[in-house]
């Protein structure tokens, strides 16, 4: 298949059980769909991480913007967000309702609505889309999160002897950024082809070999040392770094962004509307596990048993690019057929 | 939603532009990217460029996503029909 794969078969004989995490829902993606994990010796295990934003947003957060939406509010968010079951409902529920909730695939479709809140969910990518609405004066209730404060949690809490860092989020924040996490593990940015991400595995078991800690770059085509400079600069000055609680992980300090100008943030804005919000997490739902790489979606009872992707019961069956549960329905199903 | 979809810019006015991807033409906001012009090729994630890449790369990506992600990919481009 791939000269790396018998490259990875000859370096897994020296070596124990090896436990590589990749960090985003699209390399997890590209993975389930090539079976990149059956074609790996049984000692190199692939673990998915928290790389599904929807699937990390908390439920107090979706709840805040049903909370809002249902108390008319206008509100937009991206695509797969408003399937996310809260407490009592979805934004869909709500809007099924009459709430106003507009789903989106660019932020430039609400650039000049100044009346509508936007729930700004994403990594890193996606965060200079939404300092551009800032700029344009748009309230945002921010729930973004950012990756390298994440990472730095689960290497301590968990056996992680490498990391597969996200592409595309390293073409925003750069590659210089991951050396200064200085976690105790090698890192390697990937390409989302499965070839690149072979290659990933087999440059990361060498360095995991040679017990180095550095940093490789092997999306070079468009992840450069600084990232992006015009993002990077407009995501400072409109945005500051702030705690944030993450579905599964609790709250991460650093982990987030908000809003410099407090009369964007609606999450003062509206703080008489919020403050009666009450959250509660379905408590037969693995998905706090599963975004940790903690546990596999089937180990979850109710992984297809009520919860698939039309009708999901907890975030990580939402999203059929990232969610974990909803790639593992996805293929899973497809692989038995 | 970390996915970003390589185009080729076709037309370009101030911050805003217009992209082909694979036949299909989109609206793209191109301020993150320096000095853009018409025939470079750009990765788009959400209505915006993120990066410029070269024509070799882009064309590999574009197959690529094609077989690997149709429907993460038309979602992607759902939006902003020019």
């Amino acid at each position: 298949m791939n000269e790396y794969v018998q490259k990875i078969e000859d370096l897994a004989k020296e070596m124990g059980e090896v436990r590589i995490m990749e960090v985003c829902g699209g390399h997890t993606n590209t993975i389930m769909r090539y079976g990149i994990r059956e074609v790996l010796p049984s000692n190199i295990k692939l673990i998915s991480g928290p790389g599904c934003p929807v699937c990390v947003t908390s439920q107090y957060d979706i709840d805040c913007m049903i909370e809002l939406a249902l108390s008319g509010v206008k509100v937009a968010t991206y695509g797969d967000m408003i399937n996310v079951p809260g407490t009592k409902m979805s934004l869909k529920d709500a809007q099924a309702q009459g709430a106003d909730v507009k789903m989106i695939y660019s932020a430039d479709q609400i650039i000049d609505e100044k009346d509508r809140v936007f729930f700004a969910v994403g990594f890193e990518t996606t965060t200079p889309m939404t300092a551009r609405l800032l700029q344009q004066g748009i309230t945002v209730f921010c729930a973004h999160k950012l990756i390298p404060p994440a990472m730095r949690v689960l290497v301590q809490e968990m056996k992680i002897d490498g990391f597969i860092d996200p592409g595309h989020v390293s073409t925003i924040i750069g590659e210089d950024i991951w050396s200064e996490l200085d976690i105790p593990a090698p890192q390697v940015i990937s390409g989302f082809k499965p070839e690149q991400l072979i290659k990933a595995t087999y440059v990361l078991l060498d360095l995991i070999k040679n017990k180095e800690k550095e940093v490789v770059n092997e999306y070079p085509e468009v992840v450069f040392s600084k990232g992006n400079p015009i993002a990077t600069k407009i995501i400072e000055e409109t945005m500051k770094v702030v705690d944030s609680e993450w579905r599964g992980m609790g709250t991460i300090p650093q982990s987030s962004l908000a809003p410099k100008d407090p009369k964007l943030d609606a999450r003062i804005v509206y703080k008489d509307i919020l403050k009666n919000v009450v959250s509660q997490e379905n408590k037969e739902c693995r998905c706090g596990e599963i975004v940790r790489g903690m546990i596999e979606p089937r180990d979850c009872k109710l992984f297809g048993q009520g919860c698939t992707p039309e009708n999901p019961q907890g975030a990580c069956m939402v999203s059929e690019s990232e969610g974990a549960c909803a790639i593992a329905f996805k293929y899973g199903k497809s692989l038995s057929e | 939603m970390c996915l970003a979809i390589p185009g080729k810019v076709i037309e370009i006015t101030g911050d805003k532009a217009v992209a082909d991807f694979g036949g299909l033409k989109r609206k793209v906001d191109v301020s993150l990217i320096d000095q853009c012009k018409v025939s470079d090729y750009v990765l788009v994630h959400v209505g915006f460029a993120i990066q410029k890449i070269d024509e070799p790369t882009a064309r590999e990506t574009y197959r690529l996503l094609s077989e690997m992600d149709k429907e993460a990919m038309n979602e992607e481009l759902r939006a902003n029909h020019e």
